[in-house]
């Protein structure tokens, strides 16, 4: 605080009998007050505080590593400490809901809300890339909320969809081909129309327009084996339901012909292995829910 | 200036030892002080029987339940604009009192006030009055000056820990607490307001005292903004004082004022103001003063009142011979009045018309319709049942406004709106889809409507139903 100037050599300014630095400014010079007692005092306790902190916690680098603290706390111990607290709480819950078949899920409180909520948090970090934050799809992925199902919306059909895929790389992987009709020239592209006008007015989209009849005739021949007789699809093959108001791939004339012509194979990949039985079965439970399980 | 004397840019706080005074004022303040403490310590006893479900404490803030109970008034979170409103009214009233008497809020009834008081009390007991006190202070330490003012301290302690003590009853069931405390089983939570209050408090009553109130309460800073010329402040008769001086008895008082210049009235002031200066920034108009002056005029034979409450109006007019009325009807008060029964009155409608049951619709928001197979509509929506009564109850809930609209609940169980449970004094949270045929279009305006199984109470709430993407 003090420098070793001699007394003669300090400078005290006259107006206010305070000694100044010395540093002069066109004249005005700068007092040397010290700082007040109380700001010193905070300031050499947390001197003295902060060698606490080397005793306890890891602070100094030594060539090897580091000192290690009183009772070796790091931060990735504590990280891990915390993610097994919470793990411990979570098993509360989770040793019931893995014993638990989904119809009693579905009739009890806690482990239906253990699921919903979970299932909303996997399928935001896992399935909303492609279904959307709000399940509600986009052109080739399903929206999930609706009752339009491609593989079955029952509980057991969601779960086996989630963990072996469509047309994913899994052993039992969900499959089923639509064809590419004009690619192909398995059908002329007249043909091809006239079946897009038949799927068409299924759903009563352009039913007074056109004459169906000849569509009719090669829906049969050609589509039925797969969307059956009525068009109303299959799980089978996943091959969706013609006759109602949802369209995957848009429902306007020109998007039915390009699937004719050039088929459909959307992909969804299989989850086993990356996500664990459980968060299967939450992510099932929670999609059933949504509004359009089975 | 010379070295030797340098300016000096702050003033170091004088200690003040308040002397102790006999007189009306003194009387009315340990009054008040007695009645004030006895409603603070004896309220978290009183019960109120509210049935099974609920406390039985009449004044509780129950916080881990997220309510308030004050007798018959309850109050959830969402009617939090009802404490707002006691706090408006509590404020006007203060406004309206200080615009007619000044500061008596600050000079009786302010917890400052009443615990400094206390404070002083202690101190004077334990240590002497004033004299003795000042004595003590700036002598030695000795034996006799530690012991004292170390049993001062451990009953400011005791006076801060019962302060604090008390304080937390109004936040829990006062009885268990109390047995709790006595067998050291209590929480964190109590243990850090107990702590953190008693400190508080004696540090507040015990150090700060009327630093308080010169620098720290904004009241006392502002009140001046209700101050005119017809409030009610305490003020020191010039024209019958002054010319002061010192008087030995027997003396002519001709010539001469009313002030001896005993400065008992410095001596009593517990804010340490001279209020033959006139009303200042400090006076808390505690009157003390005004019972010091009088038993001096008594002493020495002439009429009380040299330092009186009094108006600055009604003091002026006296100087002029005049003898004008106290003025209590002015703007000033009349619209204090006025916004007094416009916030009382809407304070009294709102409880009034309190409903025990509350339903609250929130559409989804992702997605925000769905198309279904069929080519009906459906919207998702939460919905939050407030069932403010202390039974368990069940409620209907039905929609209108949209034809042949469906209602599904997804929850755990068997539930349909017929059967909506929601247990006593709590939120019942569901959801719930609406699906019907619609032809698309930005928006149309839902009803949901919910009534409890009794037909007792019935709640509505308006929504939407969107069915149409885009604007």
């Amino acid at each position: 605080m003090t420098d070793n100037k001699k007394d003669s050599d300090k400078k005290i300014d006259e107006f206010s009998g305070v000694e100044t630095t010395g540093h002069d400014w066109d004249g005005i010079e700068e007092l040397n007050n010290p700082m007040p007692r109380w700001w010193l005092w905070i300031f050499y306790i947390t001197i003295i505080w902060s060698i606490g902190f080397w005793v306890v916690y890891p602070a100094w680098p030594t060539i090897s590593g580091n000192t290690k603290g009183m009772f070796g706390y790091t931060q990735a111990k504590a990280l891990k400490k915390s993610q097994e607290e919470i793990t411990a709480r979570q098993k509360i819950y989770l040793d019931r809901f893995e014993k638990a078949s989904f119809e009693e899920i579905l009739k009890d409180d806690e482990l239906y809300a253990f699921a919903m909520a979970g299932g909303k948090a996997f399928f935001k970090d896992n399935c909303a890339t492609c279904h959307g934050t709000g399940a509600d799809g986009a052109k080739g992925y399903p929206n999930l909320n609706d009752d339009d199902w491609l593989w079955g919306g029952t509980l057991p059909a969601i779960y086996e969809t989630i963990k072996y895929g469509a047309r994913s790389d899994h052993d039992d992987t969900r499959i089923g081909d639509m064809p590419a009709f004009g690619v192909d020239e398995m059908l002329e592209p007249e043909e091809i129309e006239s079946v897009a006008d038949y799927v068409l007015s299924l759903s009563g989209s352009n039913e007074h327009k056109v004459d169906v009849t000849k569509g009719q005739v090669i829906f049969a021949e050609q589509c039925a084996m797969c969307h059956g007789e009525d068009a109303r699809g299959s799980y089978d093959f996943g091959a969706p339901n013609l006759a109602d108001k949802i369209w995957l791939y848009g429902g306007s004339s020109e998007d039915v012909i390009e699937s004719i012509y050039n088929g459909r194979a959307g992909t969804m990949p299989a989850w086993e292995g990356r996500l664990d039985e459980n968060t299967i079965r939450e992510l099932s439970i929670y999609l059933h829910q949504l509004g359009g399980g089975q | 200036m010379s070295n030797e004397d340098p300016i000096k840019l702050f003033v170091k706080q004088e200690k003040i030892y308040p002397k102790s005074v006999s007189g009306r004022y003194r009387r009315l303040k340990w009054i008040v002080i007695l009645v004030t403490l006895s409603i603070y310590y004896l309220t978290p006893f009183l019960r109120w029987n509210r049935g099974e479900n609920a406390p039985d404490q009449a004044v509780l803030i129950d916080l881990v339940n997220a309510k308030a109970y004050f007798f018959w008034i309850e109050i959830w979170p969402q009617e939090v604009y009802i404490l707002t409103g006691v706090l408006i009214l509590a404020a006007i009233t203060m406004f309206i009192a200080t615009s007619l008497f000044g500061r008596i809020w600050c000079g009786y009834l302010c917890f400052q006030t009443v615990w400094c008081d206390l404070f002083v009390w202690v101190e004077r007991v334990i240590q002497g009055d004033r004299n003795a006190r000042k004595k003590l202070h700036e002598g030695k330490w000795t034996f006799n000056k530690i012991s004292k003012i170390l049993i001062t301290h451990i009953i400011w302690l005791i006076i801060g820990f019962l302060t604090a003590g008390a304080f937390v009853l109004y936040f829990n069931d006062a009885p268990t607490l109390i047995h709790n405390m006595l067998q050291f089983d209590v929480s964190e939570t109590v243990l850090i307001f107990v702590a953190s209050l008693t400190i508080s408090t004696y540090v507040m009553a015990g150090f700060a005292k009327e630093q308080v109130c010169a620098h720290m309460c904004p009241y006392a800073r502002f009140q001046s903004a209700m101050f005119d010329r017809d409030t009610l402040i305490i003020g020191y008769d010039e024209r019958r004082g002054e010319a002061r001086g010192k008087h030995k008895r027997g003396d002519s008082w001709e010539g001469r004022g009313a002030c001896i210049d005993c400065s008992a009235c410095v001596q009593v002031c517990p804010v340490g103001i001279d209020i033959r200066n006139g009303l200042q920034m400090e006076c808390i108009a505690c009157g003390l003063c005004i019972d010091a002056c009088n038993n001096i005029m008594d002493k020495v034979d002439l009429p009380r009142g040299l330092i009186r409450y009094d108006t600055v109006n009604h003091m002026e007019s006296a100087v002029k011979g005049g003898h004008e009325k106290f003025n209590i009807l002015r703007i000033r008060t009349i619209y204090y009045a006025l916004i007094l029964a416009i916030v009382g009155g809407s304070l009294i409608f709102a409880l009034a018309n309190r409903t025990l049951l509350e339903l609250h619709v929130l559409h989804d928001r992702n997605p925000l319709f769905v198309q279904l197979s069929s080519g009906e509509i459906r919207n998702g929506y939460t919905i939050k049942i407030l069932n403010k009564t202390h039974e368990n109850r069940i409620y209907k809930l039905s929609v209108s406004g949209i034809d042949g609209a469906q209602i599904e609940v997804k929850s755990a169980g068997d539930v349909n709106a017929d059967n909506l449970y929601v247990a006593a004094d709590s939120v019942g949270t569901y959801h719930i889809f609406i699906s019907a045929d619609v032809s698309p279009s930005n928006s149309r305006d839902i009803m949901f409507n919910l009534v409890d199984s009794t037909e007792k109470f019935s709640s509505d709430y308006k929504s939407i139903f969107i069915s149409k993407k885009g604007r």
